[in-house]
C-alpha cells in the first residue's frame, strides 16, 4: 500500500498495529482515544482477530498480560486516568518481563481532569508507570506518520527486550488528521522460547510469574533487568534536532509542543534569533547526549510543555546544570500559542547567557 | 448545489469532512440572502465541532444551535433543547452537522419523523475515498446502508470530499472521480457536490460535477 491515506492519530495507531501482527486489542473507551478501540472493534473481526471491550481499564491490562504470556502481539489504549487504573498491571508485566504496547493518549489532570490535550503524564511513563523498579520504553510521536511508525517500533522494542513499551501522545495527536503511508517495515517477531504455548510433553513447563520467594533471587532479577535497560539507554534513545547548527537558544520540546516550537522558532530565526529545538522521540530512554552537547554551544534552553514542567528535570539532569533552563507551559488541556514560545525565545535571547 | 429543500443533512463515515462542509455550505445558503440555521448534532466527537467556528457564523448572521456543552470538559452526547427548532421554524434553511457513523446517526431518530412529515430534505453522504475504511465504492455503501439505518432516513445524494488534507493536488481531487461515479451507480444516487478547498478550485473548474469551494476551515488547535 503506497498510495497514502487521510487518517487520525488514533486510527494510525490501530492500524499500524494491526499491521504489526497485533491480532489482540482489549480496551475501554476514554476520551480522546475512543478511536482507538472503535477502529479495532471495526477491523479485528473482519481479520481474524480479537477485540474486546473489557468492563474495565484494569481488566484490560490482565488479559494483555495473559496474551502477552501466550507469545502474542498484543495492545491496550486508554487516556491519562484510564493509564494509571492501568498501572498495577504495568508492573506485572514489568515483573514477568512481558512484551506488550500500550498507548496513552493524554488529557488534562490531575483526576478526572479534562479531555482536552495535555503532557502532564510524562512522569507517569517516565519513571515506570506503577510499583517497583522498573521502566518503560517511551515513544512520543509528533505526527500522524509517526503516530503509524513508532506503534510499529513499540512492537519491535518491547518484543527484542521483553518489557512494555508505551505511546506517549496527546489528545491533538490523536484526532489530528494528516495523510499517511501505511508502507511500514516490520521486522519478524523474534523467537519466544519463554511463551506458555503448551509443553506437548517435549519440554519444561514455562511458568509467567511476578512473585520471588527468594529474596536473593528477587534481588538478582532486579539486577539482571537493569542491565538491560542500560542497553536500552545506550542503544535506543531517538531524537530529532531541528536548526540547532548555529543555535545559542536551545528548545526541548516533543509532541505537540515540538510542533507548535517550530513555528516560533522560524518566526525567532526571522528576527535573527539563532533558535533550534531538540526533540525527544523517545522519553525513555531520553536522548540525554545531544543535550548534554548542545550545553557547551548554548546558552540558554527552553522547555516547552504541556505540564507543570515534568520534561525539564531530565533536561536538567542531562545537562548538569550547565546552562540555564526555563520553562514555557500551558497546561489544563490549553495549548501554547507560538506567540507564547515566541515571547520565551525573546526573553532568553535577552537574559540569557549567565554562562561565563 | 443550490437544492430547494428547507433542510439540509451531511452524514457520512466519521472523519470523512462534514463539520466543514456543513459550515461552508451554510455560508453559501446566507450568501444567497436566505435565513439559516446550523445545527450540530454531533454526539460522537466532543473534539471537533461546529462550535469552534462559532464567530464567524455569527458574523454571517447565521443562528448556530449546538451543545450548550461542546468545546467544554463535559465529555456527554448531550443534545440542545433548541433541538426542535429545526423542524418548528419553517422560516429558516436548516443546515445539519450529524456525528460519524451509524452511531453519529442514532441522533436522528429523534427529529427524522418530523423531517420525513416536512419532507423538504436534503440527505448527504460525505465521502472520502482517501479514509482508510471507506477506500472504495463497496465499503461506502456499507457505511451508508449503516447510516440510513440507524437515522431511519435515506439519503438523497453524494458529496464528494475526497481528499489527503493539506497533501491534496488536483490529481488527489480527479483520482476520485471514478470511485464517486462508482458510488453513484451502485446506489442511484447523484453526486451533487464535489468539495475542495479553495486555492484547489481554480485549477479543477470544468473538470469535475458540481465543484464547491470550501473557505472556512473547522480547526481543531
Amino acid at each position: 500500500m503506497s498510495e497514502k491515506v487521510l487518517m487520525k492519530g488514533n486510527e494510525a495507531i490501530a492500524e499500524a498495529a494491526i499491521i504489526a501482527g497485533c491480532r489482540h486489542y482489549f480496551g475501554y473507551p476514554i476520551t480522546p482515544q475512543t478511536e482507538i478501540a472503535a477502529y479495532m472493534a471495526k477491523r479485528m473481526p473482519k481479520i481474524g482477530g480479537t477485540f474486546l471491550q473489557a468492563e474495565s481499564e484494569i481488566a484490560a491490562i490482565n488479559m494483555v498480560y495473559g496474551v502477552s504470556a501466550a507469545g502474542k502481539r498484543v495492545m491496550t489504549s486508554s487516556s491519562s486516568p484510564g493509564v494509571a487504573l492501568k498501572s498495577e498491571g504495568l508492573s506485572y508485566l514489568a515483573g514477568a518481563d512481558l512484551p506488550a504496547l500500550v498507548v496513552n493518549v493524554q488529557r488534562g489532570g490531575p483526576g478526572l481532569g479534562g479531555i482536552q490535550p495535555s503532557q502532564s503524564d510524562y512522569f507517569q511513563a517516565t519513571r515506570g508507570g506503577g510499583h517497583g523498579d522498573f521502566h518503560m520504553i517511551v515513544l512520543a510521536p509528533a505526527s500522524v506518520q509517526e503516530m503509524a511508525e513508532f506503534t510499529v517500533k513499540g512492537f519491535e522494542l518491547a518484543d527484542q527486550y521483553r518489557m512494555t513499551a508505551m505511546i506517549l501522545a496527546d489528545g491533538t495527536m490523536g484526532q489530528m488528521m494528516e495523510p499517511v503511508s501505511l508502507d511500514l517495515a516490520v521486522s519478524p517477531m523474534p523467537e519466544k522460547p519463554w511463551a506458555t504455548t503448551g509443553t506437548r510433553m517435549k519440554r519444561p513447563h514455562n511458568i509467567v510469574n511476578s512473585l520471588y520467594l527468594v529474596p536473593e533471587v528477587l534481588e538478582r532479577s532486579n539486577f539482571e533487568r537493569y542491565e538491560r535497560y542500560r542497553t536500552i539507554e545506550e542503544r535506543e534513545a531517538m531524537y530529532e534536532e531541528y536548526r540547532m547548527e548555529d543555535a545559542e537558544i536551545c528548545i526541548a520540546a516533543f509532541g505537540i509542543a515540538a510542533r507548535v516550537s517550530k513555528n516560533a522558532i522560524n518566526e525567532a530565526r526571522a528576527e535573527g534569533i539563532r533558535v533550534g529545538m531538540i526533540r525527544p522521540k523517545t522519553l525513555w530512554p531520553f536522548p540525554s547526549a545531544p543535550f548534554r552537547a548542545a550545553a557547551d554551544r548554548v546558552k540558554a534552553m527552553i522547555s516547552v510543555e504541556l505540564s507543570m514542567g515534568q520534561m525539564i528535570e531530565d533536561v536538567r539532569l542531562a545537562t548538569e546544570c550547565r546552562v540555564p533552563v526555563s520553562l514555557c507551559n500551558r497546561v489544563g488541556g490549553m495549548i501554547p500559542e507560538p506567540e507564547q514560545i515566541l515571547a520565551a525565545i525573546r526573553e532568553a535571547a535577552k537574559t540569557g547567557g549567565n554562562k561565563q | 448545489m443550490n437544492s430547494a429543500k428547507r433542510i439540509t443533512l451531511f452524514c457520512g463515515h466519521y472523519g470523512s469532512g462534514k463539520t466543514n462542509i456543513a459550515i461552508n455550505y451554510a455560508l453559501h445558503l446566507r450568501q444567497g440572502g436566505e435565513a439559516v440555521t446550523v445545527a450540530d448534532l454531533d454526539i460522537v466527537n466532543p473534539y471537533f465541532r461546529t462550535k469552534d467556528s462559532r464567530a464567524e457564523l455569527e458574523r454571517a448572521g447565521i443562528r448556530l444551535i449546538c451543545s450548550d456543552y461542546a468545546n467544554t470538559n463535559l465529555d456527554i452526547p448531550a443534545l440542545p433543547p433548541e433541538l426542535y427548532a429545526i423542524t418548528d421554524d419553517r422560516s429558516h434553511r436548516v443546515v445539519l452537522d450529524i456525528g460519524g457513523d451509524d452511531r453519529g446517526a442514532l441522533v436522528l431518530g429523534r427529529i427524522t419523523p418530523a423531517i420525513l412529515a416536512e419532507d423538504s430534505y436534503e440527505m448527504l453522504l460525505v465521502i472520502n475515498r482517501y479514509r482508510p475504511l471507506t477506500p472504495d465504492a463497496p465499503s461506502t455503501v456499507e457505511v451508508m446502508r449503516e447510516i440510513e439505518q440507524a437515522g431511519g432516513i435515506r439519503f438523497t445524494g453524494l458529496v464528494n470530499n475526497s481528499n489527503l488534507g493539506e497533501e491534496t493536488e488536483p490529481d488527489t481531487v480527479l483520482g476520485s472521480v471514478p470511485y464517486a461515479e462508482e458510488l453513484s451507480r451502485l446506489t442511484g444516487l447523484p453526486v451533487v457536490m464535489t468539495t475542495v478547498k479553495k486555492n484547489l478550485f481554480e485549477a479543477l473548474q470544468g473538470q469535475v460535477p458540481g465543484l464547491f469551494p470550501l473557505t472556512l476551515q473547522a480547526k481543531i488547535v
